[in-house]
């Protein structure tokens, strides 16, 4: 059992929040992972990305082998193409339909989420709508998580339990917050 | 024993504070800035040592040389071009007699992720005849540390331990030991110490004559490892550091298992290369970085009747970082089929200024004031504000090394080029600045240097600088620059005119001229919101 993932975004969406729900999610199930990540220059308002790695067996590199990955896990959708070269050709993009515009050239929207759909069963979700009506606008990136939990080899309870931990340390109502973007993105997927 | 979730330089971290670290310091640098956030973290927590930001990495490395002196443990790390900085103290460091162990962690950047080269710390290592090691994941990030401190009291020198971005940035768990106390206090004697010429002989004799008992201890140690395929006697691989996982992630599919050897510590286990290179016929070698295995491997006539492959043949990219997909090319392995995108072409969305930054506003200001001087240079230097080089500001002309903004302006200055003008950050300016400006105060040279005070060192995340604000001031004032062509602005939009006539006319009056641009980084602003509103 294994399932490679590439997170991806815009520096400052939360990526690697998502990446500490899953990384400790996988430590307590007992699983194996790996999880490299971007720091510095890139960071800032640039293009940012995530290999996250789980499996039941021991783990050899820290990145996703091209052509491997189960699953990219967008908080942006033109961002969720621009690892396409890792997915497996029965891999899944599951992404939000809000873009971030920050660049000039940023292409047409509908061409964006055409080039999603092409992958067969990608799911695309309306993260800023679900996320205001959790209570927060920023809280995109739980209820993109929540939207892949279903494929994802993780119990859902644990991935809760790590975002109620990750978000307490700020405060119990953020905390609220964040576990309902996350149940919100799990029930907007069939 | 416990399991914890650390990225590869925390583990580095946490194996030095069990091995009984009394200090650690260092100077922030992707990708090595980690290492000093997780020793402060731990040491507000347990108070048991000390951990420093440092002024620059030559002065965390001295002040590393002052604790092993006493007999205490202690660590200095930093980024690739830092140990270029604190190369000195570094070289000079080998042939001292050190006493509590010192272990200088260096985080390479290969394929640039966040720097100038890709220079590899491993020649370093081989050009003081130190022992370097380099862990090929978490848990021998942490093994290894706790390792080297014994490692360099045994053999009374420095010990360098080299990791690569993809380690020092990646998370895995990470099973820790008890830890074990800090040394008692108990002095190195000054002749070890002295490095006069007499003395230095002596000492660098007596660090030759080491050499063969480090060459041993390297074939010996357990993290190297060699398997040998008797039935194969074709092919074998030698990999070191993270490139072992890269051949592993591809070797699970492969048939005919190779031998291998996986190299984590230098100087080179001579004794196990040799046993692979008798085993087989072609050898490929897999490293991260510059092909030092390789070259020394090779040599310059190569080896009679056997093939070795690796960067220099082109099997693998000469430049750049390795992965698991050059790495399975290399093997001749059909690649994995992906899917492509169809009909659309990518936009890059490369880093940029923060929205509000104060770089952004003087650099406005700035271009503003060069647009009618055709010969205008902006040297600049290296933090957030070196992004000025892209669009929409394309301000800065250079970014060469921390510092060499000011050096380069007054260079530029004196061979004629007018405007000639400096831009390097407060931080910048504390690590490699005040000396280049001492040499324009004395020959007055006619150039504008402007240093972007935003408190903080921002590109790492936010360290804190030393001398910000009033004392930054100060500091200009006592180096000799002239109170009236020491101008302070405060880069806004709303000051933008007014910003603008001053730059214009510091920029005309001829000799040295220093504008201070002050106002604190947004990310830091926010930041603190958010620990007050909390």
């Amino acid at each position: 059992m294994k399932q490679d993932i590439i997170l991806s975004g815009v520096g400052g969406q939360g990526i690697l929040s998502i990446a500490f729900v899953i990384d400790n999610a996988a430590l307590k199930e007992g699983m194996e992972f790996k999880q490299a990540e971007i720091h510095g220059m890139a960071q800032r308002g640039g293009a940012v990305q995530s290999h996250l790695r789980l499996s039941d067996k021991p783990i050899f590199s820290d990145l996703v082998p091209r052509g491997k990955a189960d699953m990219i896990l967008s908080v942006e959708p033109l961002e969720s193409l621009r690892y396409i070269d890792y997915l497996s050709p029965d891999g899944i993009i599951v992404t939000s339909s809000n873009p971030y515009m920050n660049i000039g050239n940023y292409p047409n929207l509908d061409k964006v989420l055409d080039g999603i759909r092409a992958v067969e069963n990608s799911v695309i979700i309306d993260s800023e709508k679900l996320a205001r009506e959790a209570g927060s606008r920023k809280a995109q990136n739980m209820v993109i998580l929540g939207a892949a939990s279903k494929h994802l080899i993780l119990k859902k309870e644990t991935l809760e339990e790590f975002i109620r931990i990750l978000f307490m340390s700020r405060s119990e109502s953020l905390a609220d917050i964040n576990v309902k973007a996350f149940r919100l993105g799990y029930n907007a997927t069939s | 024993m416990k399991t914890e979730i650390l990225l590869g330089d925390e583990a580095v971290a946490l194996g030095a504070i069990h091995a009984g670290l009394t200090s650690g310091f260092s100077y922030p640098g992707t990708p090595a800035t980690e290492v000093m956030e997780y020793l402060i973290r731990a040491s507000k927590k347990e108070a048991k040592f000390n951990a420093s930001w440092c002024v620059n990495e030559k002065v965390a490395y001295e002040e590393a040389l002052g604790v092993s002196y006493s007999g205490k443990r202690t660590m200095v790390s930093m980024k690739h071009v830092g140990l270029n900085v604190a190369a000195d103290p570094f070289m000079n460091s080998a042939l001292t007699k050190i006493n509590g162990g010192l272990v200088v962690v260096v985080a390479d950047d290969p394929g640039m992720h966040s720097s100038q080269n890709e220079q590899d710390s491993r020649y370093y290592a081989n050009f003081a005849n130190i022992i370097c090691l380099e862990p090929s994941g978490q848990q021998e990030a942490y093994d290894i540390t706790r390792a080297a401190f014994d490692v360099s009291e045994k053999f009374n020198i420095p010990v360098l331990i080299r990791v690569v971005t993809r380690l020092s940035h990646s998370r895995s768990k990470v099973q820790t030991r008890p830890p074990q106390n800090e040394n008692e206090i108990k002095y190195g004697e000054g002749k070890d110490w002295t490095l006069l010429p007499a003395n230095a002989r002596k000492r660098f004799e007596i660090l030759m004559r080491r050499q063969s008992e480090v060459i041993t201890f390297s074939n010996k140690s357990d993290f190297n490892k060699l398997y040998l395929n008797e039935k194969n006697s074709s092919f074998g691989i030698i990999a070191s550091g993270i490139a072992y996982n890269y051949v592993w992630e591809n070797l699970k599919d492969f048939p005919q298992k190779p031998s291998l050897l996986k190299i984590c510590t230098y100087p080179l286990p001579e004794e196990l290369i040799s046993r692979l290179v008798q085993q087989v016929d072609s050898i490929l070698v897999v490293e991260e970085g510059y092909p030092f295995i390789e070259k020394s491997l090779r040599g310059l006539f190569g080896i009679s009747g056997k093939t070795v492959n690796g960067r220099l043949n082109g099997r693998l990219p000469m430049t750049g970082e390795l992965s698991s997909d050059n790495v399975r090319k290399a093997l001749e392995m059909i690649p994995n089929t992906t899917q492509i995108l169809q009909d659309f072409t990518l936009p890059a969305r490369p880093p940029q200024l923060c929205p509000g930054c104060p770089h952004g506003d003087t650099l406005n200001a700035l271009n503003k004031v060069l647009k009618p001087f055709s010969g205008a240079v902006v040297f600049s230097d290296i933090g957030c504000y070196t992004l000025g080089a892209l669009p929409p500001y394309n301000a800065v002309d250079t970014c060469v090394c921390m510092g060499a903004s000011i050096g380069m302006a007054k260079g530029g200055a004196e061979a004629g080029v007018f405007p000639s003008v400096a831009v390097i950050g407060d931080s910048t300016f504390s690590h490699s600045g005040m000396t280049p400006l001492l040499d324009a105060v004395a020959t007055d040279t006619n150039m504008t240097l402007i240093i972007l005070d935003n408190n903080v060192v921002a590109m790492t995340g936010g360290q804190p600088t030393f001398a910000p604000g009033e004392g930054l001031i100060r500091i200009v004032e006592g180096l000799g620059v002239r109170k009236n062509h020491i101008q302070v602005i405060v880069p806004l939009p709303k000051n933008l005119e007014k910003n603008i006539q001053i730059i214009k006319r510091e920029i005309n009056h001829k000799g040295l001229s220093v504008i201070i641009a002050q106002r604190e980084c947004v990310e830091e602003v926010l930041k603190k919101k958010r620990r007050g509103a909390k």
